[in-house]
């Protein structure tokens, strides 16, 4: 059983219920009381009813990966009481409403049981039955406060700045978290042996989803035009980019917007409102999962082959087809390495967290303007949707956009002819020209053949000519996307383990882990695509290369085997895709089977 | 060899326009479309509008989806940026290019298979946004490209080059339009360039989405006897009811009004519409009227043309977006930027 400060609890109910507010608070708090914490919420794809459950992981280390053994289970959805009661671990506790009596069936020897009558406490203290609803939420909070020893002045601390004008909902709310609190102290050895301690963990970090950073992100990259068709779990992103340029990005003089978002009417107008803009001279994106992808493919073989600049973020969710809309996953790295039909290959990053998420949207559209092509920024629900603990966000205050070779008037002017598709220097990228600007610069931007004159033609070599430019330009960017994080092991060894995006967090748990079994393995966690020379080079350095990603296919293993040449029985795959985010004891596993088994 | 020295006759296609241009500087590359195909004409036609327009041709930005029509951007105004886009998705690509630079003139140029099969939803989005787009539809009946086949603009009853009988109702794109609220409405005919040059020029001038259905014949595959779109047929079964006088700003002011003029409307850069009556009990102003006496006609096996319907005062995609008046793309970077200590400030309420 874990103890102070290292311990995971659970909280299940329904959703509609405004659990989610209640969780966020508890969240918060322990934040402020300077100890690491992590949340995962886990919710399905409906509006009310349905059981949706949050889980806290609290631990001293930093360790902000999931975890599958909870500590104690707030079980306040009956419909799934028999699941969450099995999820205890043992010698941990159920907290239930006994508002209700606990038929005998649900009954654990090796689990305490702590009945609050929560719904009976609120009905009696509170009138409508909305607000009862609600506060039974604070009320429970109020209870974990004294059974965890959450320290009560934080969350009323943060009551007031959510309701500063608002006395009526700020007395409501202390007087739920008063009944609950005094209840537990009442009736309970409070604190339980999990619990919190203040520490001084948490300065210079902040709790934000991964969404809402790289919403940020595209407001900091100077993207004016968004545009997009709503899909989960991407849909928060385009919202935060909206909140954030409202907030910074209106005209105070005129009311005017420095920004345009347009809600499409399908992905394929989505990706064809980006390229229009990109085109016109704008930074341009649009955020949505793997649906949205497969309707883009053939503006971004497009994009590829006119080379017209162009973020996309892929929130990523499991699949196929509507799969599991609310869960996360990693299965959109093959279909975005290559999407679209005729030779195309795409640069791609890959943020392991939020604080990633907010720099490598930044550099999405830097590498987009530089090479002129599709960027995808591969974030997954995970990491969008959830709140982590990250390094607070910085900015270099000298960052100015690198918008490529874009020709100015000025230099039209001194020019005798421009050709689009002409490589002057030998780096594979050509200069482009902006509409609306200057008479020579003028060119057809077009998906059918064109030589590097930019004119229509169906000839071979002039055909190839484009091509293998293409080929190199994109080759070469690998040295440009994000280089891969490596760490190396404390001692030699002939095992790696390879990763990506939010896989990370579980890996370095686990790394730890095994270390402390005496198993050691050296880290690298791919950030961008092409892969650099330097991944190559660490599969060639390692017998056994572990490879741990969130879908069942090991795309991130076929990528590998593709682009560095390594053969298949180099790697081992460690995969996860229930549709939860991975945990490090799933990652522990995978890697000790495999020893034990060749052992 | 004999020589021979030029006649000193000054070539029509030399005249220049206010701003010093002939009508070759708004010509394209050569076109590598059939003999005779009605494309070719409108493009003429959209090289005579924008020359007496004196429209500098880099302010142009010339979109298309993918067709026979879908290739004539590469052959007007050499030096607009053009974007030969993909099946269909033309709409949305000037929807972001007018997005990001709200100063650019955009003409987009479809098909009857581009814009009614493939491209209806996209087409009916720019309608509902009000893009600022000047939209020609070069409506032959068939996929010219592919080789002939029906598109949805084929009428029933009208036949195939082999002979077969298109069964199913045609989707008539003014119909779509006038439903949609689009708040520029026209038809025409590539054979007829008197109309169809003032309501080119008319669809820049507004502001808004300006859509004219051109009813564009393929003697390829579609001209043949029992087409309702070739050239014979058209040329007998056409209706022109109002006929559109464009006069631009400059000249709006000595313009008087003709003795059949039907109204004038003024469009927002202050040139003049002058709308001739030509057929009775027809006003462009009523959009439901506009709707039925099309219908009514159509029943006769007529085609009206001219301009059908036209709204002005509605606010264009960039005033409901109130975006402002410098084009996004323009506006300097460290105003886009909240800088450093906005983002620490701002991250005082993810503690
Ligand atoms: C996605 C996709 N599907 C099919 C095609 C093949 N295709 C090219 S042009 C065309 C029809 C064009 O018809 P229309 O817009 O009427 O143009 P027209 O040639 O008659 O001027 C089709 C189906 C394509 N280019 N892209
Ligand atoms: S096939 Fe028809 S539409 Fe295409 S160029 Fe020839 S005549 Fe024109
Ligand atoms: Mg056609």
């Amino acid at each position: 059983m874990s103890q102070v400060n290292d311990f995971a609890f659970k909280i299940a109910t329904a959703n509609g219920t405004g659990s989610a507010s209640a969780n966020g608070l508890i969240m918060q708090a322990i934040f402020r009381m300077g100890v690491p914490v992590t949340g995962k919420n886990v919710f399905p794809s409906n509006i009310q009813g349905l059981p949706t459950w949050y889980e806290i992981r609290v631990n001293h280390r930093g360790y902000t990966g999931r975890t599958s053994r909870f500590d104690l289970m707030v079980a306040l959805n009956p419909a799934t009481y028999a699941k969450d009661i099995a999820e205890v671990q043992s010698g941990g506790w159920l907290l239930y409403d006994s508002t209700w009596p606990l038929e005998a069936s649900l009954r654990r020897d090796d689990v305490q049981y702590l009945g609050v009558p929560l719904a009976a406490m609120c009905n009696e203290a509170f009138g409508g039955v909305r607000e009862r609803i609600l506060m039974k939420n604070i009320a429970y909070a109020g209870v974990l406060a004294a059974l965890l020893a959450i320290d009560l002045d934080e969350i009323r601390g943060l009551i007031r700045e959510k309701y500063g004008k608002k006395p009526a909902l700020i007395a409501s709310n202390d007087r739920a978290l008063a009944l609950g609190y005094d209840y537990a102290q009442a009736h309970f050895a409070c604190p339980l042996p999990v619990r919190l301690e203040r520490m001084d963990a948490t300065k210079g970090r902040i709790l934000i989803d991964g969404n809402t950073a790289a919403g940020l992100g595209a407001v900091y990259a100077g993207a004016t035009v968004g545009a997009w068709y709503p899909i989960t779990p991407s849909t928060s992103l385009m919202e935060a980019f909206r909140a954030f340029c409202e907030r910074y990005r209106v005209d105070p003089e005129t009311g005017r917007k420095r920004f345009a978002i347009m809600q499409a009417e399908d992905e394929l107008a989505a990706i064809g409102m980006v390229l229009g803009a990109s085109w016109a001279g704008a930074r341009a994106f649009t955020p949505t999962s793997g649906p949205g992808i497969s309707l883009m493919a053939e503006f971004v073989g497009f994009a590829y082959y006119a080379e017209v600049p162009a973020v996309i973020a892929d929130v990523q969710r499991a699949g196929p087809s509507t799969g599991l809309p609310t869960r996360t996953q990693q299965c959109d790295l093959l279909l975005c390495a290559y999407a679209s039909h005729g030779d195309t290959r795409h640069l791609c990053v890959y943020p392991a967290d939020p604080r990633e998420a907010f720099e490598m949207m930044v550099q999405a559209f830097d590498l987009a303007d530089r090479y002129q092509a599709p960027v995808f920024f591969m974030s997954d629900l995970d990491i969008g949707m959830n709140d982590w603990m990250v390094p607070e966000l910085t900015w270099d205050a000298s960052y100015r956009p690198d918008r490529g070779k874009v020709l100015t008037p000025a230099q039209l002017d001194g020019m005798k002819v421009f050709h689009r598709y002409l490589d002057t220097d030998g780096d594979g990228i050509t200069a482009r020209t902006l509409p609306g600007e200057h008479p020579k610069g003028a060119y057809f931007t077009r998906g059918s053949g064109h030589n590097r004159f930019g004119a229509y033609t169906e000839d071979p070599d002039e055909y190839q000519d484009v091509m293998e430019r293409l080929a190199r330009k994109i080759q070469r960017a690998a040295d440009a996307v994000p280089a891969p994080a490596v760490q190396p092991a404390d001692t030699t060894t002939r095992l790696g383990l390879i990763t990506i995006g939010s896989c990370h967090a579980a890996c370095v748990e686990a790394l730890d882990a095994l270390a402390e079994q005496g198993i050691a393995l050296d880290y690298l966690r791919v950030r961008g695509f092409p892969f650099a020379d330097s991944i190559r080079q660490f599969v060639d350095a390692h017998d056994t290369v572990f490879v741990v990603e969130q879908n069942r296919d090991a795309q991130l293993r076929s990528l590998l085997m593709i682009e560095t040449g390594a053969p298949r029985d180099r790697f081992v795959s460690v995969t996860h895709y229930s549709g939860f985010p991975i945990s490090a004891q799933h990652v522990t596993a995978g890697v000790r089977a495999r020893l034990e088994r060749h052992a | 060899m004999t020589y021979l020295p030029k006649p000193r006759v000054q070539h029509p296609a030399l005249t220049t326009n206010a701003i010093g241009l002939t009508r070759r500087d708004y010509e394209g590359a050569l076109t590598t479309l059939c003999a005779g195909c009605g494309h070719d004409s409108v493009t003429a036609a959209i090289v005579q509008a924008f020359w007496e327009l004196s429209v500098p041709p880099h302010t142009v930005g010339k979109l298309s989806g993918i067709g026979c029509s879908s290739k004539t951007p590469a052959y007007f105004l050499r030096e607009a940026h053009g974007f030969n886009s993909v099946h269909g998705r033309m709409p949305s690509v000037a929807t972001g290019a007018g997005l990001a630079n709200s100063a650019l003139a955009l003409i987009g140029v479809s098909g009857d298979g581009d814009s009614l099969s493939i491209g209806l939803g996209q087409f009916a989005h720019a309608i509902r946004r009000n893009v600022n787009l000047l939209y020609l539809l070069e409506n032959n009946g068939v996929y010219g490209l592919t080789k002939g086949q029906f598109s949805a603009s084929a009428d029933r009853g009208s036949k195939s080059k082999k002979g077969e009988s298109n069964e199913m109702e045609p989707i008539d794109p003014v119909l779509v339009a006038l439903t949609l609220g689009a708040t520029f409405v026209a038809r025409s005919f590539s054979g007829d360039k008197a109309q169809l040059v003032p309501l080119i020029k008319a669809g820049l001038a507004h502001q808004g989405f300006a859509f004219i259905d051109i009813i564009s014949p393929c003697v390829t595959f579609n001209d043949h006897e029992g087409s309702t779109k070739s050239y014979a047929y058209t040329r007998e079964h056409q209706v022109e009811v109002v006929h559109a006088d464009f006069i631009p700003r400059r000249e709006a002011i000595e313009a008087e009004q003709p003795a059949d003029a039907l109204t004038s409307v003024v469009l927002h850069d202050g040139s003049t519409l002058r709308l001739r009556r030509v057929a009775d009990d027809y006003d462009p102003a009523d959009r439901d009227r506009a709707y039925a006496a099309i219908r009514e006609r159509q029943q006769h096996g007529e085609v009206l043309t001219g301009l059908l319907h036209v709204a002005t005062g509605a606010r264009d995609m960039a005033g409901q977006q109130q975006l402002p008046e410098m084009p996004l793309y323009q506006v300097p970077y460290d105003v886009l930027c909240p800088g450093a200590d906005a983002l620490a400030q701002l991250q005082r309420r993810y503690r």
